[in-house]
C-alpha cells in the first residue's frame, strides 16, 4: 500500500512508516486499544462473558451504521448501542452471558438492522467493510484522543473495582454475602465491555472483536494462575499482535485485522498446547 | 459455664418471593455449637442461611445474630455456599481465591495477603493446595479451599451449605473431623446443611430440622425420634437405629409429594471428573 520497502533495519523501517500521519495514528490507537482490550478481556474470560462481548459488538454495528446513515461519527452510534445493550444484558440476569439463545436472537436482529442502515447509505461497501473488519489505518487524530480518554476512564474504573469484580467473577455467592453488590458490579462491567468494544471495533472491526477481547486473555489464562500476571500477559499478547499487524500491513496489501487475529490465534493454540503438555507455565513449587 | 447466645429466633418465618416456606420458629444457638440443618429439598434451609447473612429478610418474627439484626457483609460470618462458579477453565490458583475472602469486598487492587491465605488453607487442611489452579482440584480439595476462604477472616460463625454433597465416604468423614476441630479449637459456631445425618452424629450438639413449613430443634437424641419427626411432618415417620447407632429415617418420601408447590432447592452438580458446575439459582 506504499512505496517504502522492508529493510530488516527495524528502526529505519519504523522511522519510515511513522513519517506518515496515518501510521502514527494507527500505532497510537492500536496501542491504547490493545492495552484496554487485554485488561477488560481478562475479566471477560474469567466471567465467561465472551459471548456477551461478541454480541455487544454486533449490537454496536447497528448503532454505528445508523450513525453513518445520519452523518454522525460512527463511534457515537457504537457507544450508544453497546452501552444500551450492555446495561440491558446486566439488568436481565446476573450472568446474561449464559442466555445465549436470547442474546443470539438480538445479535442477529441488530446485525440485520445494521445491514439495512448500511445499504440505505450510498457509500455502502467501504463503510460496511471498515465497521465489520476494522480500519485502523484510517484512524484520525481526533479518534486517537477520544480513544485515549475512553481508555483512561476504563483503566481508572477497573483499578477501583478490581477486587470486588474479581471476587464476584470467581465466587459470586460469597462475594454477595460479603457485601459486594453483584448487580452493580454486573452493570459497571457490561458498560466497561461496551466502551472497550466500541474502541476495539476501530482496530479489528465488529466481526473480529474476539481476536483482541477474548483470545489474548484466554491464552494468558492458560499461561499463568495469578490474576495480575494474567492481565499483564493478556495485554502483552494483544500489544504484540496489534503492533505486528500494523507493522506488517505497511508492506503488504492485506488487512491489519487478519494479522492481529492470526497472531492471537497462534498464541492461543500454543498456550493450549503448552498447558496440555506441561501443566502450566509458572509451575507451582513443591513444598 | 454460660455460653453466649449467637443466634436467636422468635416467631420467625422464612420464605422468598413473598411466599412463606416455614414459620413459627423459636430457637437459639450458643457460641461454639456444631449444628446440623436438616430437611428435604425445598424446605427452606438455604433461605434460613440467606436470612442470617442479611441477604433475605424474615417474612415474620425476629432473628438476631450476635445480638443484632443480620446485615450483609458481616465479617463475623464465614459462608460456603452450595454452588460455585469454578470450572475446568478457572486457572486461578487457590490462594488467590482464598485471599478474596479477607478483603475481596473492598475497593482497589489491594495487597496479595498470601501469608494469611496460606494460614487459612493450613487451618482447612489444604496448605499444600495454595499454588494449585482451582481447575485442577478434586471436589474434596475444592471444599477445603472454600472452607479456607471462609476461615481467612477469622469468623465466629461458619455457615456451610451442603459441604458433604459429592464427597465419598472417607472424604466425608475427614471433612467432618476437620470442621469439628475448627469448632472445638477456635470456639467457632458451625451450622452445616446436610442430607445424611450419619457422618455428623458423633460430633453434633444440635439439630435444626426444617420440614413441612415448620422447624424443630434440639439435641440429636431429641429431634431424631419417630415421635418428633411424625409430629413435624404430620405423617407417620419412623426413625430406625442400627447396631452402630446409624440412623435411617423412613416415610418422608411421601411428605415431599404433599407439597408440590415447594420448588426443589438447586443442587450442586458435578461435571466430568468431579468438578463443581454452576446451576442457575433464579
Amino acid at each position: 500500500m506504499n512505496s517504502t520497502a522492508f529493510s530488516f533495519n527495524i528502526i529505519a523501517d519504523l522511522q519510515a512508516m511513522l513519517a506518515y500521519d496515518f501510521m502514527r495514528h494507527a500505532f497510537e490507537a492500536g496501542t491504547v486499544v490493545a492495552v484496554v482490550a487485554g485488561i477488560v478481556g481478562y475479566f471477560v474470560v474469567i466471567r465467561r462473558s465472551s459471548f456477551a462481548a461478541h454480541a455487544l459488538s454486533h449490537i454496536g454495528f447497528a448503532g454505528a451504521a445508523g450513525a453513518v446513515l445520519l452523518g454522525v461519527n460512527p463511534v457515537a452510534g457504537l457507544l450508544l448501542f453497546t452501552s444500551g445493550g450492555g446495561v440491558a444484558m446486566a439488568t436481565l440476569g446476573r450472568r446474561a452471558s449464559e442466555r445465549d439463545v436470547q442474546i443470539g436472537a438480538v445479535l442477529a436482529f441488530m446485525l440485520g438492522l445494521g445491514v439495512l442502515f448500511i445499504s440505505l447509505y450510498s457509500g455502502y461497501a467501504t463503510e460496511a467493510y471498515s465497521l465489520l473488519f476494522g480500519e485502523v489505518l484510517g484512524v484520525s487524530r481526533g479518534d486517537v484522543l477520544l480513544t485515549l480518554a475512553a481508555a483512561a476512564v476504563i483503566l481508572a474504573t477497573i483499578a477501583l473495582i478490581y477486587r470486588p469484580l474479581l471476587f464476584a467473577s470467581l465466587d459470586e455467592d460469597v462475594a454477595e454475602a460479603k457485601g459486594v453488590s453483584i448487580f452493580w458490579i454486573g452493570v459497571i462491567f457490561m458498560l466497561l465491555i461496551a466502551v472497550a468494544t466500541s474502541m476495539a471495533v476501530q482496530v479489528v472491526g465488529v466481526l473480529l472483536i474476539f481476536a483482541l477481547m477474548v483470545t489474548p486473555a484466554a491464552a494468558a489464562q492458560q499461561m499463568t494462575q495469578r490474576p495480575l500476571r494474567g492481565i499483564l500477559v493478556s495485554v502483552l499478547i494483544a500489544l504484540l499482535a496489534t503492533w505486528f499487524g500494523i507493522f506488517i500491513s505497511f508492506y503488504t496489501p492485506y488487512p491489519v485485522s487478519f494479522f492481529i487475529a492470526s497472531v492471537t490465534f497462534l498464541v492461543y493454540v500454543a498456550s493450549r498446547f503448552y498447558r496440555a503438555n506441561s501443566g502450566v507455565l509458572f509451575r507451582p513449587i513443591k513444598k | 459455664m454460660e455460653k453466649e447466645t449467637v443466634i436467636s429466633a422468635k416467631g420467625l418465618a422464612g420464605g422468598y418471593s413473598g411466599k412463606t416456606i416455614w414459620e413459627n420458629a423459636d430457637f437459639s444457638v450458643q457460641q461454639g455449637e456444631f449444628v446440623a440443618v436438616l430437611g428435604p429439598n425445598g424446605a427452606g434451609k438455604t433461605t434460613f442461611f440467606r436470612m442470617m447473612l442479611g441477604l433475605a429478610a424474615p417474612v415474620a418474627g425476629s432473628l438476631s445474630v450476635f445480638g443484632r439484626t443480620p446485615r450483609r457483609g458481616n465479617p463475623d460470618i464465614g459462608y460456603v455456599p452450595q454452588r460455585h462458579l469454578i470450572d475446568r477453565e478457572t486457572g486461578v490458583e487457590a490462594r488467590e481465591l482464598v485471599r478474596l475472602g479477607l478483603d475481596g469486598h473492598r475497593w482497589g487492587i489491594g495487597s496479595a495477603h498470601y501469608e494469611e491465605a496460606f494460614e487459612a488453607l493450613r487451618a482447612a487442611g489444604a496448605g499444600d493446595l495454595a499454588r494449585r489452579p482451582l481447575a485442577a482440584l478434586s471436589g474434596g480439595e475444592l471444599q477445603r479451599v472454600f472452607l479456607a476462604e471462609a476461615l481467612i477472616g477469622k469468623p465466629k460463625m461458619l455457615l456451610l451449605d451442603e459441604p458433604l454433597a459429592n464427597l465419598d465416604l472417607r472424604r466425608e468423614a475427614d471433612f467432618v473431623r476437620l470442621i469439628n476441630e475448627v469448632v472445638r479449637s477456635q470456639g467457632v459456631t458451625v451450622l452445616l446443611i446436610a442430607h445424611n445425618i450419619n457422618p455428623l452424629l458423633p460430633v453434633l450438639d444440635r439439630i435444626i430440622y426444617i420440614a413441612n413449613g415448620r422447624i424443630a430443634t434440639g439435641a440429636p437424641s431429641e429431634v431424631l425420634t419417630s415421635e418428633t419427626l411424625t409430629d413435624l411432618y404430620g405423617i407417620p415417620i419412623e426413625v430406625l437405629r442400627d447396631s452402630r447407632g446409624r440412623i435411617a429415617v423412613l416415610g418422608m418420601e411421601e411428605s415431599a409429594e404433599h407439597h408440590p408447590e415447594h420448588r426443589p432447592e438447586p443442587r450442586r452438580d458435578r461435571g466430568p471428573e468431579g468438578r463443581a458446575e454452576r446451576r442457575s439459582n433464579e
